[in-house]
Order: structure tokens, then sequence, then C-alpha cells
């Protein structure tokens, strides 16, 4: 069923009764041709692209919980092409075109909402790597502004300029970065890949695959065995614990990034905001509440919550910059895992396993790669060689030296 | 003034009237009111409007669980939105007013939004406002934005204050109603060290409430006796207007202690809030029990309360909605509140039971299995509508409504890591699964106890559980005897039948139909009928309102409702402060500031500073005349290159490395030869990660065989240290060699310039020869100044020129600088700042913090072959990787613009002369730029694809950022002075 | 999160800065056959179980000792924590 404003106006005359299900609950069948394990946005992206742009069919994706569990339903929100280097950008601005589509190809209104992100600088160091940075987004064929302080203070009035630790001296924007409505997202994936015919099996977690002679034949599920003509992995956040299953060891590491929500407050922060002297983020959702985040917790963790450090520090960052949010009130916390890896960019790769491949390492910036992950794996998938985009996010990169480290930290993922 | 529904008795102090306003009308109200029991007293039921709908709303609860009563409080920079009246402590001079209305409470132009209800449904937003795509954020976006959101901000700043404060004990106990205070007795008569915390400005809970409680005794007696008595043990700390917001991890407490919110402005020295974090060994869960609404049409009018709050108003605060009042339960605990009230002189018209078998009230009407099915009354109840069990439909006037659908277990602390709470079909409610926070009891109505006297027994029990874990041993205490009735509850969750709507989430306006529109879209678990109504998504984390969506969404899939699931609740408890959770870091405190020892000295000379992490350097000296920073900065590299300068570089990280093996150790810590360093000798250092990449660069002097000091860059000073003694306790835990960080502890000058030996030979004491011969380039030495002060110096220069660094203990620094100037003054020495330095070095060639960062090796900074192939040192294996090797890696190149004139902008990408300009041609970046006014010329440093075999090419540089595009030739990165015959004069 | 440190007793894990996993400590042999190999594992390689966790904590704002806490990454209970360079001279590290 097609939706449309004419259609919510129909269906509110006739008492509601015409809205179909979203999706159907489908029983999984003894097998596919290609089996996902994970319905966050990567995997339902992947299996919507796969039968839409490439034509597959008898494709399923597996969710041990339910639609859109994962990161996709526990993130800040934010779309953005802002990287440095030639191994992402290219990925990332991708994306964000896919994104400035995506409501009208999918039919469901995710709320994309290019009100742009500034990154503030606040020293010389600074300045010369952000200048580098939106130069190559020009390059790449993305949107890149410097911002001066006046600029900065018509916009955002009320940051510290005047009494800060670390003065504002200018600001790196991308107009089109923004925000978008994140479950919104799974569900607008899901519902279009389940009217193609991809079935998504909720409550079906998968315990282990079925190899053979160093291919993989399918998996093991909590009901009952699939068989798969490809299997592709794209749980980020458990990415290590899944793999282990086939005996593979990841360049990953797990740990925690949480959020925050405030409590709804009429507008005041217009676009998104990030703070170069302290680990703070922030946007106003349409709602109204402030949505901020910060640095991981930087352990290792499978939790899904934090810790008070993380949490006191990401408030002192914000009240350093924001000092105006002071007697707003902080409603929700919560904690995604996020794969970290080992130079900080995502993997979209085969394994050494036939039939099995592998989407995952997205380290605490999956959300907004969702639809360019989504296509490039559904390309892999499809025809067995990456995508012109992500040709760099293969395992092999820390053997050969190509690492793609956007942060300079090396390999240490709670760094990145 | 009078207040038309205050009654006698209650809890607050009539004696003394209270002026407060409410959207500009002014009330009284007295002390040990809050904001709504104030306004009810008053006779105002409309406190709020509605997120979606702005529907009219009174408040729903008498506590910090409230939905609808949000108000903006105070005035002016100290404005706090989204208050909910019902904890906002009555002072004198309070100024609140409703939100999220235009232009007025009573009349709100968005209430329009309630007439097209039906076709603002749950998730109607993502079906439509798609066409055309730029329209989303120009027109629809902008339109719901402003529509949303609830209270404003001022954007002013906060004038207050916000601590952060830490405390240890034994025993935390969570809640002062039976179950605590019974808890917190028992051990404090034990002896352990306890923290009572409690949310409310009353110790007590619910006892304060109640009419029913204690048996024997007074109830407030009995809270009386047993605060003095906790008051009174020093092993005791009690602490009211503190809510615990959060539970972390290993027994770490998160506590917000509102210190001056019920005052109109903090005492002088005191801070709005304080902000505890409490390391309690174990705790005690106290905090009773939240009643839940039953759904039925129209059921958010102001006057419509939950019979808990309802009697609450009555008997703590004396205070009804209205003078004729009905109840609606399903369960005997709503019958109290009809007793309590008729027991005040309030008219109760009727209680409507659900249960066929509901008991009777003496002196009231009972309406045994009838519901209420609607309401009426524009900005406040007027009359319900009740369909009888015989079928019957009767309107009963009435102004307020107390509604009971039983009690929630209060669980939500439980669920901070992640407990999930198990389903009690025995009073149909969540308790407490067992599975959370370790340490954590629970007790009394928290834990499902829902009698006084349940609750008083459990609160013990679980002290003396807690403190037999940890080894306290303590003893059972007289308990009161109380009131032990069980709870006789019929589960009830929403009145069937109807065209109209029934609420659940009154905040975010969720309804019964958006839960069934939520099922039959297939959006059916938890998750995502909460995500796709929004329900329990408003301020109180639906505390009122998840147990009502599940239970119907349980009744819709024919699942009993624990199979259906529960959502978790996650920090906080209720909503904080963000100022609270960032304490005093803020403005200009929001980091340390540090400061060397010569920055007064600094600043006295006029010296502009920068950040330099957390330190402030000397950025340059303007002298009398000069109008641009530029002007300072050529005039203090002249002068060094000239004459002789002065910069303080204590902010170097400075690291001593002692033991027999450090060398060895310096060996493998750097990429280059250490091991054969002679004593008096400084080398320069390059320090890989271990991935082979760039860590650190730096000197290291060897001062004596077994006596070694390391500089660090001023960025890396703390992980390199912390990389240092990795290696040496994880990686070679027995080499002799032993660490510390020096940084803090010697303050360090370079004195550089032609004439620098000249002044130093005034400094340096006599018996140290400092000239060329014995004091060669890179020679280090532990020498005396200044008549015997103990000083180090090393002959080691980044200006390029004849250069020493001077290090003197951090306390003789400003002395030492002021004696350099001195000194120098007669070859008009002249100190110069980061700025200098910076372009020196670029003049130079020396690489620094943006040429090492993070991404390039050695090969690239052009130091390749220093990589020792002959001994094993962290890095040297994985820098051989194929990636880091590639014919056309980036070299460090310098670059001068072909028009001298121009200017070269760092972060600009390097172009081939001709070829399209693109990411795919990118040749490189340039990543440091000055001004030379030695060579009167731009100059840069870049890093360009096999720039060792570009020398004297014509390139591009572009940055398209900055508009700028300059024609630049590709040079030695040694500008000046690469022979180096000017460091070794 | 607290540590309890073998020699100070128990800390706020605030005091402490994460490194990653203990395996880190078992750096491979420069001169081995395959040490590019053993390099690339040693260095990129992780267990990263949902579960169990041996890692490496610095004492940075306290005695700067290297700890090794055996804490599992689902509860985060911590039981064992373990001064890292004993656990270096178990795995025959020395000098």
């Amino acid at each position: 069923m097609r939706y449309s404003g004419l259609r919510v106006i129909k269906e509110a005359l006739t008492g509601h009764r015409g809205w179909k299900p979203a999706w159907r609950n489908p029983e999984p069948q003894k097998d596919y041709d290609f089996v996902i394990i994970g319905a966050g946005g990567h995997g339902l992206a992947t299996a919507y692209y796969l039968a839409r742009h490439y034509g597959k069919k008898r494709i399923a994706v597996l969710e041990k919980g339910w639609i859109g569990g994962g990161n996709v339903g526990r993130n800040t929100t934010i779309v953005r092409s802002n990287y440095l280097l030639d191994g992402n950008e290219p990925f990332y601005e991708y994306s964000l075109k896919l994104w400035e589509g995506l409501e009208q190809e999918l039919n469901y209104n995710a709320m994309v909402s290019q009100r742009g992100i500034l990154n503030l600088i606040h020293n010389d160091a600074q300045r010369d790597a952000f200048i580098r940075r939106g130069n190559a987004m020009i390059l790449n064929g993305a949107d890149a502004e410097m911002l001066s302080v006046d600029q900065i203070r018509r916009e955002y009035p009320f940051l510290n300029f005047d009494n800060a630790r670390f003065p504002i001296t200018g600001g790196l924007a991308q107009r089109r970065g923004g925000t978008v409505r994140h479950d919104a997202v799974a569900w607008g994936y899901a519902r279009a890949a389940d009217s193609l015919g991809v079935d998504i099996i909720q409550n079906c977690e998968v315990t282990g695959f079925r190899i053979e002679n160093g291919t993989c034949k399918g998996v093991e599920t909590a009901r009952g065995f699939i068989g798969a003509g490809k299997v592709a992995s794209c749980v980020a956040g458990s990415s290590s614990h899944l793999m282990a299953k086939a005996n593979m060891r990841l360049p990953i590491e797990s740990t925690v990034l949480q959020a925050f929500v405030s409590e709804g407050l009429k507008p005041v922060m217009p676009g998104v905001l990030t703070f170069g002297a302290g680990h703070f983020y922030c946007s106003q959702s349409d709602k109204g509440g402030l949505v901020f985040g910060g640095d991981p917790d930087r352990y290792n963790t499978y939790a899904q919550r934090g810790n008070l450090p993380a949490i006191e520090d990401v408030c002192e960052s914000g009240m350093a910059l924001v000092p105006a949010i002071g007697r707003a009130r902080l409603l929700r916390i919560w904690g995604g895992n996020v794969d970290m890896s080992m130079d900080g960019s995502p993997i979209i790769d085969r394994t050494d396993i036939g039939g099995l491949y592998f989407n995952g390492g997205w380290c605490y910036g999956g959300f907004k790669a969702t639809p360019a992950s989504g296509m490039c794996y559904a390309h892999l998938l499809a025809t067995d060689t990456p995508h012109e985009v992500a040709q760099a996010y293969r395992f092999d990169r820390f053997r050969r030296g190509n690492m793609i480290d956007e942060k300079g930290m090396g390999p240490q993922p709670n760094a990145h | 003034m009078t207040q038309p529904n205050r009654l006698s008795g209650g809890r607050i102090d009539t004696g003394t009237a209270l002026t407060f306003s409410f959207d500009g009308v002014d009330y009284q109200g007295h002390p040990g009111d809050t904001l709504a029991s104030a306004l009810l007293a008053n006779g105002v039921r409309l406190m709020g409007r509605s997120f979606k709908y702005h529907r009219p709303r009174g408040p729903l609860t008498s506590g910090s669980e409230e939905p609808n009563a949000l108000v903006q409080l105070r005035t002016g920079a100290r404005q706090e939105p989204n208050t909910r009246a019902t904890t906002a402590e009555l002072f004198d001079g309070l100024t609140a007013a409703s939100q999220n209305r235009w232009p007025s409470l009573r009349f709100d132009a968005l209430a329009i939004n309630d007439r097209f209800s039906n076709f603002l449904t749950a998730g109607f937003y993502y079906k439509t406002f798609m066409w055309p795509a730029t329209f989303w954020e120009k027109l629809y976006e902008p339109v719901i934005r402003r529509a949303a959101g609830l209270g404003s901000l001022t954007l002013q700043e906060d004038p207050d204050v916000y601590d952060k404060g830490f405390r240890h004990c034994d025993l935390l106990v969570i809640g002062s109603g039976p179950a605590g205070l019974s808890a917190a007795l028992t051990a404090g008569r034990a002896g352990a060290d306890v923290i009572l915390v409690e949310e409310d400005f009353l110790f007590g809970g619910r006892l304060n409430a109640e009419t029913y409680g204690l048996t024997d005794t007074s109830t407030q007696g009995w809270v009386a006796m047993v605060m003095s008595e906790l008051e009174s043990l020093p092993n005791v700390r009690c602490m009211s207007r503190t809510t615990l917001y959060g539970v972390f991890d290993h027994g770490i407490y998160g506590a917000l202690e509102r210190v001056s919110d019920h005052v109109a402005v903090p005492a002088d020295g005191k801070p709005r809030q304080i902000l505890w974090r409490i390391y309690a060994r174990r705790a005690v869960l106290c905090a009773g029990a939240i009643e839940r609404p039953i759904a039925f049409e129209n059921n958010d009018r102001p006057g419509i309360m939950m019979a808990g709050a309802m009697r609450a108003y009555a008997n703590r605060w004396a205070v009804t909605p209205a003078r004729t009042v009905a109840v609606f339960t399903n369960n005997d605990d709503g019958h109290r509140t009809a007793v309590d009230l008729m027991a005040k002189g309030v008219g109760v018209a009727a209680v409507i039971d659900t249960r066929e078998d509901a008991p009777k009230i003496a002196g009231c009407e009972i309406l045994a299995g009838a519901q209420v099915i609607d309401t009426s009354g524009r900005l406040g109840l007027s009359s319900i509508k009740v369909r009888r069990a015989d079928g019957k439909v009767q309107t009963i006037s009435c102004g307020a409504l107390g509604v009971s659908g039983g009690w929630n277990p209060n669980v939500h602390l439980t669920c901070h890591q992640r407990g999930r709470p198990v389903w009690n079909e025995a009073i149909a409610a969540f308790v407490p699964g067992g599975d959370g926070p370790p340490g954590l009891g629970v007790a009394g109505a928290a834990n499902g106890a829902f009698s006084t006297a349940a609750a008083l027994a459990s609160g013990s029990t679980q002290a003396l559980a807690a403190l037999d874990d940890i080894g306290i041993k303590g003893r059972a205490i007289d308990l009161p005897r109380a009131e032990d009735a069980p709870l006789r509850i019929s589960a009830y969750w929403h009145v069937p039948g109807g065209k109209g709507r029934g609420w659940l989430d009154q905040q975010n306006d969720v309804t019964v139909k958006d839960v069934k529109l939520a099922h039959q879209e297939n959006f059916r678990s938890v998750e995502h009928l909460k995500r796709y109504t929004t329900l329990g998504m408003a301020t109180d984390q639906g505390k009122t309102s998840n147990m009502g969506g599940l239970a119907i969404m349980a009744e819709l899939t024919g699942k009993p409702i624990p199979e259906v699931g529960t959502t978790i609740y996650r920090p906080p408890y209720v909503p904080v402060a963000i100022a609270a959770l960032g304490g005093r870091a803020r403005g200009a405190h929001f980091h340390p500031t540090r400061k060397t020892p010569s920055h007064d000295w600094a600043a006295q000379r006029g010296a502009t500073f920068v950040e330099t992490g957390n330190w402030l350097r000397a950025q340059w000296f303007p002298v009398a005349g000069e109008t641009s920073w530029r002007e300072s900065v050529d005039r203090e590299v002249r002068a060094v290159r000239g004459s002789v300068g002065v910069c303080d570089v204590t902010t170097l990280g400075k690291i001593d490395i002692q033991g027999t093996d450090g060398a060895v150790f310096l060996n493998r810590v750097y990429a280059n030869a250490f091991a054969k360093l002679a004593v008096g000798k400084t080398r320069y250092g390059l320090m890989l990660r271990e991935d082979g990449i760039a860590m650190d660069d730096g000197t290291t002097a060897r001062l004596a065989e077994d006596h070694f000091v390391m500089t660090t860059t001023t960025a890396n000073a703390l992980a390199v240290y912390r990389h240092l003694e990795f290696a040496r306790q994880c990686l070679w835990p027995d080499l002799d060699v032993q660490l510390i960080s020096t940084t803090e502890a010697w303050a360090q000058y370079a004195v550089a310039g032609p004439n620098s030996r000249a002044v130093l030979h005034k400094i340096v004491d006599p018996e140290f020869s400092i000239d060329n011969e014995s004091f060669p380039f890179m020679a280090c030495g532990e020498i005396t100044v200044c008549g015997g002060l103990r000083a180090r110096l090393f002959r080691i220069s980044f200006s390029g020129e004849l250069a020493f660094e001077i290090a003197v203990p951090t306390r003789y620094g400003d002395a030492l600088m002021r004696r350099i100037m001195d000194a120098g003054e007669e070859f008009n020495i002249c100190p110069y700042g980061t700025e200098a330095l910076g372009v020196m070095r670029i003049e130079k060639g020396h690489a620094a913090g943006n040429e090492l960062n993070g991404t390039t090796t050695a090969l690239n900074l052009g130091m390749g072959r220093m990589v020792s192939k002959k001994k094993d040192s962290i890095g040297s294996t994985a820098s051989e990787r194929e990636g880091l090797n590639r014919p056309d890696a980036l070299r460090l190149v310098g670059i001068k613009p072909t028009d001298s004139s121009a200017k070269i902008t760092a972060g600009a990408h390097l172009m081939n002369s001709e070829g399209p300009v693109d990411a795919a041609h990118d040749q490189g970046y340039v990543t440091s730029a000055a001004y030379s006014p030695v060579l009167n010329s731009a100059i840069g440093l870049a890093f360009l694809k096999d720039g060792a075999n570009r020398m004297g090419e014509t390139m591009r540089l572009v940055s398209p950022v900055t508009n700028d595009n300059t024609t630049v030739e590709v040079v030695s990165a040694h500008f000046v002075d690469p022979e180096g015959g000017r460091l070794r004069a | 999160m607290i540590i309890h440190h073998p020699l100070l007793g128990p800390r706020d894990a605030q005091e402490f800065t994460f490194l990653g996993a203990a395996t880190l400590i078992e750096r491979p042999d420069w001169q081995a056959e395959d040490a590019q190999e053993q390099f690339h594992d040693y260095l990129h390689l992780r267990d990263n179980p949902a579960g169990e966790h041996r890692e490496l904590w610095f004492h940075e704002t306290g005695d700067r000792s290297w700890l090794v806490v055996t804490r599992n990454t689902l509860t985060h209970e911590i039981t064992n924590v373990e001064m890292a360079r004993d656990v270096a001279r178990q795995k025959g590290r020395s000098k």
C-alpha cells in the first residue's frame, strides 16, 4: 500500500481501518539464496537494495530481537559526509546522496532533515586540519564551508564565545548534513523490503554457521537450520560474538557509546553542532529534545549501558560550550554497543569462508552510512566484487598497511 | 485571599502565607505546599497543555512521575522549563508560567490539533510530508518544530553554581517510607554507616499521605521518632530533597540534592544543587509504588487524577481538587480515597468499581461492576458518564475523579543495569526480577509488599541481609503494629467500547486507539509500540503509562502480559539538570589551566597566550607600535636569527629514565639507534607506535651511564609516558629501568641565536665551559648557574641557530627567565613565543604536531633510513608493510609560491599543474605554513606523493574551502641553512 | 566502576586509562619466520568476548601501574586484578 497525504486523509475519515501491516511475520523457509543476519538499518537496507536494485529474490533477514533493535534504534540520528580520507569520503558522500532521495524511494517519511552540521574550531592546528578536510570533501564532490566566528554567532548566538576555556575560532560547516528519524529508517527499509518479498524473521537468533569444506551452507537458528546460498553477517555491535561461531577473530573490539536526550524544549538548536575542545555534539529533535553525546566509555563492553565518568564528561563539555542548556534536564541516557575497528573505519568484505560475508566495524558512525552500506553490501553479495565506493573496506588492509585512520589513533579501537 | 479548596489539617503551616504567581495571577499558599497543591487549593485545576493535541491538563499525580502539570518556573536567567508543579516546593515570591500554549493557557490556538486528531494518529507523519522532497526542511519541519517542544530556555547563562560531592557508606537506603525508615533504623542501630536519601522535602514517604498505616500508635509520631533517632546517630546521614537518579557499576550511585530549589535565590555561597556520587557497599531500594490509571474516554481532563494522589492532596496538603469528587477503581485502595475525602468533608458522589464484588463504604454510593465511559468539562471536569452493572448509563456531576488501576512497584532503579522485572499475577504488576544491580536489595512496595506491615518488615529484613553480606551484625528492631490489608485487585486496563479516545500517555497524547493502530500495522513488539506511538517517551519515561499500553497490546495479540514483554527504564530516574552533571567545569574552569613558572613574567611583558592542551603558552610578545601579530612574529624571528632570543619550552614533556638498562630500553622504544649514545650527548629520537606510524619525536640526553632525560612534544607528554610504562612493565618487565615524569619539576628555556652562547656565558657558572669545543652541538650536561643553582644544559636547536636549552628546578624558572633577559640586554635579547618558534621550525623543515598526525611514517617524514633494521624496536616490524612503503608514498617537502607575495594555506591540496582538480588527482596536502621573514616569502611544509623526486616541480595549490588557488614550487623542506652550519657554530 | 588495585585497594576506574586486551603483553618475536603475520594478528585481531575479558588498565592518576583486570563485558563484574608486570613474567617475558 502506498503512503500519501491523501491516504492519511482517507483513512482518517474511514476510521483507519485500511492501514495494512508495515511488514509480514513470515515463517522461515527451508532455504534462501541470501540470508542476512541482523534486521538493523544496514541489514534491512542490504536486503532492500539486493531485491530492488540487484533484482535478487529468495532473501531472508534474520533478527535476534525486533526490527531496528540494534544501533539504528539507539544513536544520535546524525547524517553527514565530512570525512577526510579518500577511503571514506566517497562512500559517505554516496550515502548522503542516497539519504537525499530515500523517502521518495521508500515511500516512507524518515524525516531526512538537512539542517546542517557545524564542527567548531578552537586552535590553529585544528583549523589547518579542518581546511584540509573541507578541501577533501569538496574535491570529492561534497559541500563544505569554513565559517568565521561572526557567522557562527549569527547562527548559534548562545554558544560560549566570551568566557570560554578554549575559545571558538571558527568552524567547518556541511550544510547538507543533518539528522534523520532513526527508527523510521529501519521501518522504511523493512516495509519496502517486505513488499519486495523479503522475509524478515524476528525473534530468530542465529546460533551457529553450518560450514562444510570451507563453505558456509546456512545458519543454525533458534527456529532451526536455514540453508543459504550466501550468508551475510550484518550485526555491528555484536560482530565478534557472531563471527566467533565461524571461528573468526576480527579486528574489532566492542565498547559502548552513551547518548542522551533532554526533556522537550521549544526550538533552540538549528542544526547539528560539535565541540572541538571537548566531547560533545548536539542537535535538537523535531519533538524538541536536545539529543547529544560525546565519546565512548573506552572500555570493552557488551552491556549496552555506561558509567558516570563518560556521562559527566559529556555534560561538562556541553556546559562549557552551551551554558544556556544548564537548566534543561537530561531525560534519558542509553547506550549502544559499537564495533570499534582497528583504524576507525568499517569492513564490507568477503571472508575466507566461502559464501560467508561480513559487514561491520562501523564504530560509532554507522547510522549515517546505512544507505550506502546497504547498497555496497548488496553489490558485494550480488556480484562478488566490491562496490566502487567501498573498495577500501577490506579485511586485508591491516595486513597490507592500507589503514583508513581518520583520527590517526592507530590500532587502539577505543581511541577512535 | 481565600483558598476555596483548602481543607483542614495537613502537613502545611497554615499560620504562614506565601504569595506566588501563576500565569501572572497572584495566589497564596503555605509552607509545605507544592505549586500543584497550592494551585489546587486556589481552585486552579488547569495547569498545562498536552504535547500534541494541546488538550487542557491538570495534575495527574502528586509526585515526580507527573506527566501533565509541567510549568516554567522562575523568570530571567533562572527560568527552568518543564518543572513538575507536583514537586516544586512553594516559596514566597515563586513565579510560574504555563507552557506549550499560545496565546494563553485557557485559549490555546493549537488546541485546533485536537479537532484534527483523527488525522494526527500514531505515526501519521511517516506516511506523508514527502512531496516535494525539499519542502520538508523548508515548510513541514519548521512548522512541526515550532509546534513541538514543551517549555523554553531563555538562552541566558545560568547564574547558579552546581557542586559535585562524593560519599561512602555501608548501606544506602533509597526512600524513607515505612520500608526505608525501618531499613535505616535497623542498619543505624547496628552501627553501620548509613545514608538515607529521600526525594521529597519531608521524610516519611507514603506515610505522610495516608490516614491508615500504624494501628497502635500515631503514624506521624512514629515517623518523627524514627527520624529523630536517625538524625542523632553519628553513623547515619539523612538527605532529603535528594533523588537517587542512577545506579552504576560496583555500587556507585548517582544522587542529586536540590539544595536551593525551595528558595527564591540560593543563599550566599550555596550551590543550587549537588550531584553526589555515593559509593555504597550495599543498598536497599525502598522507592514505593506508583499508581496507574485506567483508560477511558476523555480520561485526561483537569480534575481527573490518580486516586492515591487525590488522597495525598487531601491528607498531606489539606487540599481537594473539587468540592465534589468521585472515584473510579478496580481495587480496594481506591476506596481509601473515598473514605479519607469524606472524612475531610468533601462530597464523594460515587465510587465506581469495576469489580462486581466491590466492598461497601458507609455513607457512600458504590457502583459495583460499573465503569466510567466518558467525561465532560472543557477546561476542567464537570461530570462523568458511568455505565452501571445493569448497563444503564448515568451521568454524575463532580469536579474531580480519582482513578486507581492498581499500583506498580517502582522498579525503575532495578532496571538501570538492564535487569528485567517479572510479572506478579497476585498484584497484577511487574516486580523486580532479581537480576537488578548487584548489591541492591528491594524492600516494601517497590518489591510488591504493599501493606504497611509488610513494608516495615521487609525493610528491616533487607537491611539485615545486606549487613550480613558485608560482615556487620545487626538485630531485628521492634516494629510498630501496622495495617496489613492485602491488595484486592482485579486487573482492569481500559474501558472498552465507545468512539472517543482514552488516554494512556497523557503528555505525549497516546491513546488506546494509537495502540490499536500500532497493532494493526504490526508494530507489536513492546519496543515498536513505544517508538511508533511515542508511548512512554515523555518526561516521565512512562511511569504511569507503559503498563496500560502493554496490557492493551497483550489483549490485542491474545498473549499474556509477560509474554508481550516489558520495557526497561534507563537512567536518570527523574530528569537531572544538565548543569548539575556539568558541575563547576564551566566557562574558564572547563579544564584546568596549566601555567609555566615564567607565565607571570610573560604576562607582564604583554604576551598574547595560546592554549596548548591545558597549558597556556606565550604566542608572541607585541611591543609598542606593532599593529599586527605578523609584525611581532617577524621581529621575533629576525631577532633570533640576527642576535639572540629566549623561549619558554617548559611545557615539553620530560621523562627521567634511570637504570643500568636505560640505553637498551631507549633503543627499543625509539626507531633509531640509541644503544651507543655517549654520556654527555643528546640525540634526536623518533618514536613509532607498534603499527609503524610515528607517535612522537623529541630528544634524549644521556647525563650518566644509567641516567637519561627524554623530552616529548607538549601534546604527547602523557601518552608517551604511558606508552613507556607499558613497554617497561608489560613487554620487558625485567629490564633495570625506572621512569618518572618530571615535566612539572623543571622549567626549561631555549636560548637561541648567534649570541646565545655569549648570553649564557653570563649565566652559567665559570667552572663549566660551554665553548664549541667542550660543549659542541648535541652536548648535554649537569651544570650550575647563577652561582650554584643546579641546572641542566642541552645544546639542541629547534630554530636551526646556535642554541641551548637550559633547565632549572621549577621554582627558579621565573628568576632564571629574568636573569637571562638581563644578561641578554646588551645583545637586544628578544623573548619569542610559539609563533616565531613555529616559523623557524618550518624554515628548518622540522616536523611538529601537524606533521605527526597519526598517519605518517618515518618514510613520509624523510626519516625512513633512520629506522634501524638491525634491532627490534617498537614499530619496526609493522613499518615494513607494503602499504606504508609504496614507491609513490607521501614525502615531506617544502613549497614556495612562485609569486612571493602569494600566501600558502595550511590544509590546501597539491595538484599537478595540468589536469583535473579533484580527489582522484590529489597529490598531497600542506601540513604547515608560515611567512618567512628571512626569505620574504610564504613557505610551507607538505606531504607530496613521491615528493623526494619532485624537487623544482611547479604545482597548483588549491583550497576550495577557503577560495585559495596558488602556484607553488616544490623545494627542500630545509629552507634556511640546509647544511646546518649555524647550529654547529 | 571500582578496580581493586593489588597494592592500593579499591580505586575508582576513573583514575585509570584503559588500553585493551591483555594479549598486548604477548608481543611477538621480531625475528620469527612469520613475524609480519604474527605482528598483524597481535596488533589487530581480538577475541573480543561477550563475557570474561582480560584487559589492561593504567593507573594514570595513581601509581602508574599497569594492571591486568579480569572483567565480564556483559555485567562489568571484576573477578581478578593483577599487576601486569607479574602477568608478563608469567608469560615468560623478561628483558
